[in-house]
């Protein structure tokens, strides 16, 4: 593992801060002077995951680059909630251009500089699944197979939440969205469709690929500063729960990341250059019903009668990534 | 220094010479010729600091160049046709951003029916993206309407297309007299954003503007064109300064002195047109000439003070509003309003490369002296198989494919080239 | 730079968008009661003085500790610490090994020689107390904090009162009890030995004491009829325990059989072991389960070879021999007699079935009340006669050391307030903090500490401590296995998870702020709290 697993018995590495490890063991997000870089303010809903995983990415990144950061972002939830005339709450040079293009917006970005000689500043991309995995991914190709000197980040919260909840290629099977609805024989979204953005990014023999959740901030922070040590194409997915798309509560949205992966669920791993590197091992390894049952989203699966063959045929994706990325303790790259 | 050169190549040299720091390539015909020699001009080492980059997409062609740009370097792409349509949703994200990118479209039918000929359709669909739009009349303007539309965007924030006809221009040899480096130096400064992605000044650039602001931010786009109507012709005569060469500026009159007849038309068709004038005017006919080259911003008062002594006007364009009829010709009539003695005909011509020959414009011309032509006028259309196709759709429902009909009926393939 | 308008904004200029306006519920922090806390008969701050161990501040936290108990060194050794039984850490791997590090602490405070802070002020005041056991000390050490002048009188030619005469030295090392004591005699107290108190109001008006706090233990063992031949050797286990504090040891022969069930016959079987029997039997009427000892002194009494006869009860005791009779529980699981008898060999019978108080020294003094042989004492361990306290083994309640010293700390309190003319109120407790307030996914998987024993053999031929102590290593280990139940440790969560930057960070030691401007209520702070130290509340509207 690029990241040093901190042995500290009142509270593992786990918590955000800790006053007991040495300065340079803390996280960003426990610094007092931290950048956040989207700042209070913002139009996100109660319990935002997006907002949460954004701020974390950036503020290690800039941190990692002693803010010389610049961020180009796709339309969505997180450009919409952040940057509503007259007000903004990006810290960072930040630039909004369409839905699609992000990719090919921080590509001309990083031209730019490189042309211009300034190879100190360092390029973000962001979006949401839906500016990533569907009508983003032409573009983010493009950037990935030239290998161009950016990050991309894509904060997947699994359907498009701004234009209020419908289907993306990162929806899960089974869940309900506005444009999958839990009626007809097989309710919710369907298996056998849907696209898993980091294994094609591996495909891509691109420096580094990382998934990450907000729940594990400590893992997420050590890969975006691990990306930030390549030049070229980089690509981080992270895992960030949307209380309003996924019928939780706003309480809830770590902990909904957190049983994401301890049910394996969400594979949490790095590759470099098209290979497997690590993979967080779950803690506790529990069943996916853990996970569904306090999502809104899977409720037609519980009730009276629980369709106990789709939460089968879920907990089989669940024991595949587990098997296939190695998520069990034991089995630490 | 004079050159024998495809008109292509003579548009990435000057292009070249104005030290574009970001060029995005994507193939698409007829302008591929362009980004090929910009690309080894890059390769090479003779063009830098320059990064060429082989984008998947016209999409990401124009995406690219606006990070590029809103990042302070000068930013160069090419496209046409089927390209410029692929990149539609960020050729308005670069005018709505103010990002001074210059763009060539080598223009070029838009399919279907597929067609990789000479119109104008492609660059007049964008007619309200925001965009500026030069048309050249040769090889010659071209070269020096990029040099001039570098300046133009940059000074204003807002993007250019210098728009020259696809092959027509593209790919023709002649001879051109290429400026030097010292020369084009001295007329265009190195770029100053107006806004730039930088950390030394951190600022938020693609906001997301309600109700109350979002007219306010359109007007303001607007009355940058109208400025551009003053700045252009200015541009012009400080290029002529330098350059010792009287091109772009926002029209050119030929003959319009004491002509009764003008004929409005855009691009390298104004070259048969003034031949055919010439002929005509050898006659005694007092015909001229109004060539638009700023189509957007449209130069209305320019238009009516040309067409001020006339008393008809011919609008021969390459362009076709389905369903309405011209799309030059509407603008110039927009111009013209509240003259009612003046007589406008709109000829709709040359789609899809279809050859505008001598011939058929001095028929035309002269029908139009006589107020015969109908308002509206598709030059050279043949009227058998378009009245062979529409029987055919009255009588069988399910009568095939319009395009394939028309090509068994005439028994050829493709276009008709005089 | 020029910005374009509306499109292109300045950094950071959503402050002006008070998102809190959005919130029905907020978060609060607050301190709730730790279990461990509300478990210790002492009323330590066990939860704040770990926090200062974990960071190995031991001397922070030694001072913090011994602001309720002067004693850590000897608590670390003989409490029985139900702060552990109640630690929510025991839900979750096991208890924090709470003991071990007040050992720790005690220990490192007597090897750098860390001094109590002389008190600032003087009251002026003079308090009596009588008896320098764990009670008499502690509330002379509260007192003298508290700015009286204190005087301990103890009939005995030694301080420490059960500690050291009923304690074995192989559980309470003589070296550690009398540092301790020593420290405390530091400050204003003065400790007059072989000083009987005969009776208390003529000793309070002879010293010119202001109040007096009587803490005499309970010393007199408690003696069952047993049938006797002449020859046969009975002593109690008080005794037996106090006389290995003086120049003769006891003769207690090579077989000897305790009779009791509780802590002391335990420590008098060890004890007689130790002293050379080859065979020590406890003899006790009901079953382990039933037995008043703890458990882990039982186990450690039968590693060293004690052998205990359950269901068993002494009906004759001769030279060298025993008559027992067989016992059965029943349905109320009250031992009956069987009928059925045997015989073992004996050279001593040691009694150890519970001690009296020596009530004389209050004859005569108006308004006491006494019951069952101790002294009743109100909430505020006033006895019925105005002036006069009273605490440790004399009063009902369990009899324990550290009980013993929560008395003394306790009594210093409402003697302090008394002697001002007021009521002394205890501030009130926090609401208690339960297991399923934590959000234990932040505590990493880390078993306690097991403390080095000595082992058996030695154990059974002399009175070298049997426990020993953490190294600083294993105690630093031992104090950051603490949860911190309901109290903030600075783990900076809810600063990291509050997506809207609406939790401000105070710096080190100074905790966390909301920042209501901005905080939307979503709860993710609480949800995320580790320890359960914030809560939501409803929105005043």
């Amino acid at each position: 593992m690029p990241f040093q697993q901190i042995k500290f018995y009142q509270t593992g590495t786990f918590t955000v801060g800790n006053r007991l490890l040495n300065p340079e063991d803390r996280s960003v997000q426990s610094h007092q002077d931290r950048s956040n870089a989207i700042n209070s303010g913002h139009r996100a809903c109660q319990g935002c995951g997006e907002a949460l995983g954004a701020r974390y990415a950036l503020d290690t990144a800039l941190e990692a680059t002693n803010s010389q950061l610049i961020a180009a972002n796709a339309t969505g939830c997180l450009e919409v909630f952040t940057t509503p005339y007259p007000e903004t709450s990006w810290q960072l040079p930040w630039i909004h251009s369409l839905f699609g293009n992000t990719a090919a917006v921080a590509t001309g970005i990083a031209a730019a500089l490189k042309v211009k000689g300034r190879r100190e500043v360092r390029v973000i991309a962001q979006g949401g699944d839906g500016g990533t995995t569907d009508i983003g991914f032409g573009c983010l190709s493009g950037m990935f197979e030239r290998n161009d000197d950016v990050l991309y980040i894509c904060y997947d919260n699994e359907a498009y939440m701004n234009t209020g909840v419908q289907r993306s290629s990162a929806t899960p099977p089974a869940a309900r969205t506005a444009t999958t609805m839990p009626v007809g024989p097989n309710p919710g979204n369907e298996f056998g469709q849907g696209k898993f953005v980091p294994a094609i990014a591996m495909a891509h023999e691109i420096p580094y690929v990382a998934t990450a959740t907000v729940a594990d901030l400590r893992d997420l922070e050590a890969k975006v500063r691990r990306a930030m040590e390549f030049r070229g194409a980089r690509y981080i997915h992270i895992l960030v729960p949307c209380p309003l798309g996924w019928g939780t509560a706003s309480h809830d949205t770590i902990r909904m990341a957190r049983l994401a992966h301890e049910t394996g669920l969400f594979p949490v791993f790095e590759a470099e250059r098209g290979e497997l590197v690590s993979a967080l091992p779950m803690r506790m390894q529990l069943p996916v019903e853990e996970y569904l049952k306090p999502q809104k989203r899977f409720a037609h699966l519980f009730g009276a009668k629980p369709k106990l063959d789709v939460i089968a045929r879920i907990q089989q994706r669940a024991d595949r990534n587990i098997r296939k990325y190695g998520m069990l303790k034991e089995e630490v790259l | 220094m004079f050159k024998q050169i495809e008109g292509s190549k003579a548009v990435a040299e000057a292009v070249a010479l104005c030290r574009p720091e970001v060029i995005c390539a994507y193939p698409i015909s007829p302008q591929t010729h362009i980004v090929e020699a910009l690309g080894e001009s890059v390769k090479s080492g003779a063009l830098t600091p320059c990064e060429f980059i082989n984008v998947e997409s016209e999409f990401a062609a124009m995406s690219v160049a606006i990070g590029a740009s809103a990042t302070g370097a000068r930013s160069y792409t090419a496209t046409a046709s089927q390209g410029l349509l692929f990149m539609v949703e960020a050729i308005y994200n670069a005018s709505g951003l103010g990002l001074p990118i210059v763009m060539t479209v080598a223009n070029r039918a838009i399919g279907a029916p597929i067609n990789i000929w000479n119109d104008h359709s492609d660059s007049l669909s964008q007619r309200d993206s925001g965009w500026m739009q030069l048309f050249a009349e040769t090889n010659q303007e071209a070269l020096d309407l990029h040099i001039q539309a570098f300046k133009l965007a940059e000074e204003l924030s807002l993007p250019v297309m210098v728009c020259m006809d696809g092959f027509i221009l593209t790919h023709a040899y002649e001879r051109v007299d290429m400026p030097s480096q010292q020369q084009v130096d001295a007329y265009l400064p190195p770029y100053e954003p107006r806004q730039v992605l930088d950390p030394r000044e951190p600022v938020s650039i693609g906001a997301m503007v309600g109700p109350e602001a979002f007219m306010e931010v359109k007007y303001l786009a607007h009355a940058k064109q109208m400025q551009a109507l003053e700045r252009i012709p200015q541009l012009a005569a400080e290029f002529k300064q330098v350059f010792g060469r009287g091109t772009g500026g926002l029209t050119h009159t030929y003959h319009g002195e004491d002509a009764e007849t003008i004929i409005i038309a855009m691009g390298s068709v104004l070259g048969t047109v003034k031949d055919t004038v010439d002929e005509m005017r050898d006659g005694g006919h007092k015909i001229g000439v109004l060539g638009i080259t700023s189509y957007r911003p449209f130069p209305v008062a320019q238009v009516r003070e040309a067409l001020a002594h006339c008393k008809r006007f011919v609008v021969l364009e390459k362009s076709l509003a389905v369903g309405m009829g011209g799309i030059l010709a509407t603008d110039v009539r927009m111009a013209m309003s509240g003259r009612g003695s003046l007589r406008g005909f709109t000829v709709v011509a040359g789609l899809g490369g279809r050859a505008i020959t001598r011939k058929s414009l001095h028929k035309l011309f002269r029908e139009a002296e006589q107020e015969t032509l109908q308002p509206l006028t598709f030059l050279d259309l043949d009227w058998n198989v378009v009245n062979k196709q529409l029987a055919r759709e009255r009588e069988v429902r399910r009568s095939g494919p319009a395009a394939e009909n028309i090509l068994r009926d005439i028994g050829t393939v493709a276009s008709k080239i005089a | 730079m020029d910005k374009p308008f509306a499109i292109t904004l300045d950094p950071g200029s959503s402050l002006a968008n008070h998102t809190g306006s959005w919130r029905t519920r907020k978060p609060v922090y607050l301190d709730r009661l730790p279990p461990c806390n509300a478990g210790c008969p002492a009323g330590e701050n066990i939860q704040g003085w770990l926090f200062h161990a974990e960071a190995g501040n031991y001397e922070q936290a030694w001072r913090l500790l011994t602001q309720d108990n002067p004693l850590p060194a000897i608590m670390g050794r003989v409490c029985y610490h139900p702060c552990e039984g109640a630690c929510n850490r025991g839900q979750f791997d096991s208890a924090v090994g709470i003991n071990s590090v007040e050992r720790f602490l005690g220990d490192e405070a007597i090897k750098r020689g860390w001094k109590f802070g002389k008190p600032g002020m003087t009251s002026g005041k003079r308090v009596l107390v009588v008896g320098a056991g764990p009670s008499g000390l502690s509330v002379a050490y509260h007192l003298a904090r508290l700015g009286h002048s204190v005087e301990i009188h103890e009939a005995g030619p030694l301080s420490g009162g059960m500690m050291r005469f009923g304690i074995p030295k192989y559980r309470l090392p003589r070296n550690v009890l009398d540092a301790e004591v020593a420290r405390i005699l530091d400050t204003w107290v003065t400790l007059r030995l072989n000083t009987k108190v005969a009776n208390i109001e003529d000793s309070m008006r002879a010293g010119n004491f202001d109040a007096s706090f009587l803490a005499v233990g309970a010393h007199i063992g408690k003696r069952a009829y047993i049938p006797a031949g002449d020859a046969a050797r009975i002593v109690d286990a008080v005794s037996v325990l106090r006389s290995m504090e003086g120049e003769d040891q006891p003769m207690l022969g090579r077989r000897v059989v305790v009779y009791g069930g509780g802590n002391t016959a335990i420590d008098a079987a060890r004890t007689a072991k130790r002293l050379g029997a080859t065979e020590t039997i406890i003899v006790y009427r009901r079953t382990r389960e039933k037995m008043p000892a703890h458990d882990f002194e039982v186990e450690e009494a039968l590693q060293e070879g004690v052998m205990i006869k359950w269901l068993s009860t002494i009906k004759h005791a001769d030279e060298h021999s025993l008559t027992i009779e067989k016992m059965k529980l029943d349905d109320k699981g009250f031992p009956q007699p069987t009928g059925e008898f045997e015989t073992i060999e004996s050279d001593s019978l040691v009694l150890a079935l519970g001690q009296d108080v020596d009530l004389s020294l209050l004859q005569g003094v108006s308004g006491l009340e006494i019951k069952d042989g101790t002294v009743q004492v109100g909430s505020n361990m006033m006895t019925g006669h105005k002036g006069i306290f009273a605490g440790g083994d004399m009063v009902p309640s369990e009899r324990t050391v550290t009980v013993a010293v929560g008395h003394g700390k306790k009594a210093a309190h409402h003697i302090d307030a008394w002697l001002r003319g007021a009521i002394y109120e205890p501030a009130p407790k926090h609401e208690p903090v339960t297991y399923d307030m934590l959000n234990q996914w932040y505590y990493s998987d880390a078993p306690k500490t097991v403390r080095p024993m000595l082992d058996a053999i030695r154990r059974q031929s002399g009175f070298d401590e049997v426990q020993g102590g953490l190294d600083e290593t294993n105690a630093l280990f031992e104090a950051r296995r603490c949860m911190s139940c309901g109290n903030c440790f600075e783990c900076d969560n809810c600063y990291g998870v509050c997506p809207d930057n609406a939790v401000i960070k105070l710096g080190p030691g100074k905790r966390f702020r909301f920042n209501y401007d901005y905080c939307k209520g979503c709860g993710i702070c609480v949800s995320e709290c580790p320890c359960g130290a914030i809560k939501m509340v409803a929105e005043e509207i």
